[in-house]
């Protein structure tokens, strides 16, 4: 039996497929975000060095993981809509670029928030606190990129081959900035060698990292649905939807 | 083959040599940018030759950044651009000839115009030999990257800006280890591990930068 792969790659297939996907993803992030809150604020121990200031990592490392998972998965769509030249791929690329961005900084300011009572600073040039601060700015180029063409069809492929340039940077630029950071100030503060998690405390952050997730999953759907609708309103299954839309009404 | 990207070097090299002011501007963005710095932070040398290898190397970025523009638009507003895709010879062929020009046209002069600013910054002399060496392996390294952001924004408005905005996260790895280059011989260690990662960093992006940037062409022109 041959499956179809390409059924649900043209906007028209996808547009409801994705309507219905949303609430499911959505309980399902609601879900995830009511285990995991209440195991980081109710279940997890007080650490005995930090105090409670340390349950913002239940924020923030899911937040920084989500940040370059949305990268990866974005230049893989992208990747897709070069290579087939598949609308929708390129459409979800750019819908997945402004969640990924706002995790980035979410990422940055839980960082910073943490970092004031634990370094005493709000900012260290931390090689991982420079590379997701970088990882913004390559998320903002690609937002700045595709909003400043005009043509759709333009605007996708340059900004899928600017992701794909940039997937391509980020180990090197990660490793430059870590050998950067070992060679301009000693290693005083060390995040690696915090001691071992308790297994309660890595449990939240899973769960608070599968709610981030689905998140994700619902948003980027969100997204793309308006960006169908915005791309393709001369089509005729636009009109028709907008005509039963206004006949239920 | 050979013929048709001499003939791409050649002819970019005549046209920059035509607007001879374009280059000095670069040159002329580069000295003043670099002499702003111990106008703001004082005339010390201990502090001026401890900031130099940063300084000098941020300058030298974007004195390359700002010529980026140039690159692809004049070929874009004549119609050329349209012939070189359409030229039987390999388009990253002919990429590889214009970045090669236009590395020679605001790359180079830059090198040769750092040792004189790096006195002013009371560099000592081996850390003045390291400096060039540096700025000569990383900056081929600034055209080749700078090339695709240059194709990507073609034709879009406010591509001065978006340039910038594409390319300036890309150079990061050049900027730390040419000012890494410097720093190190500053420090009396040894440069060579940077130099190696700097020619490392060119290579790799002479191997891969064309074919993006012809991609890019193809995407921003058709």
């Amino acid at each position: 039996m041959s499956i179809n792969w390409f059924k649900y790659s043209s906007p028209q297939a996808f547009y409801p497929l994705a309507g219905k996907m949303i609430p499911w993803f959505a309980l399902l992030a609601t879900i995830f975000a009511i285990a995991g809150l209440y195991i980081s604020f109710a279940v997890a121990p007080t650490d005995f060095q930090q105090g409670e200031a340390y349950r913002i990592i239940f924020v923030h490392v899911p937040a920084a993981w989500m940040s370059m998972v949305i990268y990866i998965v974005m230049a893989g769509w992208a990747a897709l809509g070069l290579a087939l030249n598949a609308r929708l791929s390129a459409m979800m690329a750019q819908a997945l670029a402004p969640t990924g961005a706002i995790f980035t900084l979410l990422a940055l300011v839980t960082g910073s928030l943490w970092g004031k009572p634990m370094w005493g600073a709000w900012w260290v040039w931390d090689a991982r606190l420079t590379s997701e601060l970088i990882l913004l700015f390559l998320y903002l180029g690609f937002i700045a990129l595709q909003a400043s063409i005009d043509d759709p069809r333009r605007a996708d492929r340059a900004g899928a081959l600017l992701a794909l340039v940039g997937v391509v940077n980020v180990p090197i630029i990660y490793f430059s900035v870590k050998w950067w950071n070992t060679l301009h100030q000693g290693s005083s503060i060390n995040m690696g060698a915090a001691p071992k998690m308790a297994a309660t405390m890595l449990m939240g952050m899973l769960l608070m990292a599968l709610a981030f997730w689905m998140y994700t999953v619902v948003v980027a759907l969100m997204r793309v649905r308006c960006i169908m609708l915005e791309r393709e309103r001369a089509s005729d299954w636009v009109k028709a939807l907008s005509v039963s839309a206004g006949e239920k009404s | 083959m050979n013929g048709a990207w001499m003939t791409v070097l050649r002819r970019d090299l005549l046209l920059a040599f035509r607007r001879r002011s374009d280059v000095a501007t670069t040159l002329f963005f580069f000295l003043i940018v670099s002499s702003l710095f111990p106008l703001g932070i004082g005339p010390e040398p201990a502090v001026l030759s401890s900031i130099a290898p940063g300084v000098l190397w941020v300058a030298a970025l974007l004195a390359g950044m700002l010529s980026l523009t140039r690159l692809f638009a004049a070929d874009f507003a004549d119609g050329s651009l349209e012939q070189m895709l359409l030229a039987p010879q390999p388009l990253t062929l002919l990429v590889t000839a214009k970045v090669l020009a236009h590395w020679l046209v605001c790359g180079l002069p830059v090198v040769l115009l750092a040792p004189l600013i790096g006195l002013q910054y009371a560099l000592p002399n081996d850390a003045l030999f390291v400096l060039i060496i540096s700025l000569l392996l990383g900056t081929p390294a600034l055209s080749l990257i700078g090339a695709i952001g240059a194709a990507l924004t073609l034709g879009v408005r406010g591509s001065g800006l978006l340039v910038a905005l594409l390319v300036l996260p890309l150079y990061i790895p050049v900027l730390i280890f040419g000012a890494g280059a410097v720093a190190a011989s500053q420090h009396g260690m040894s440069a060579q591990a940077h130099l190696s990662l700097l020619a490392a960093c060119s290579l790799l992006s002479l191997v891969l930068a064309p074919l993006a940037t012809a991609a890019a062409l193809r995407i921003s022109v058709e």
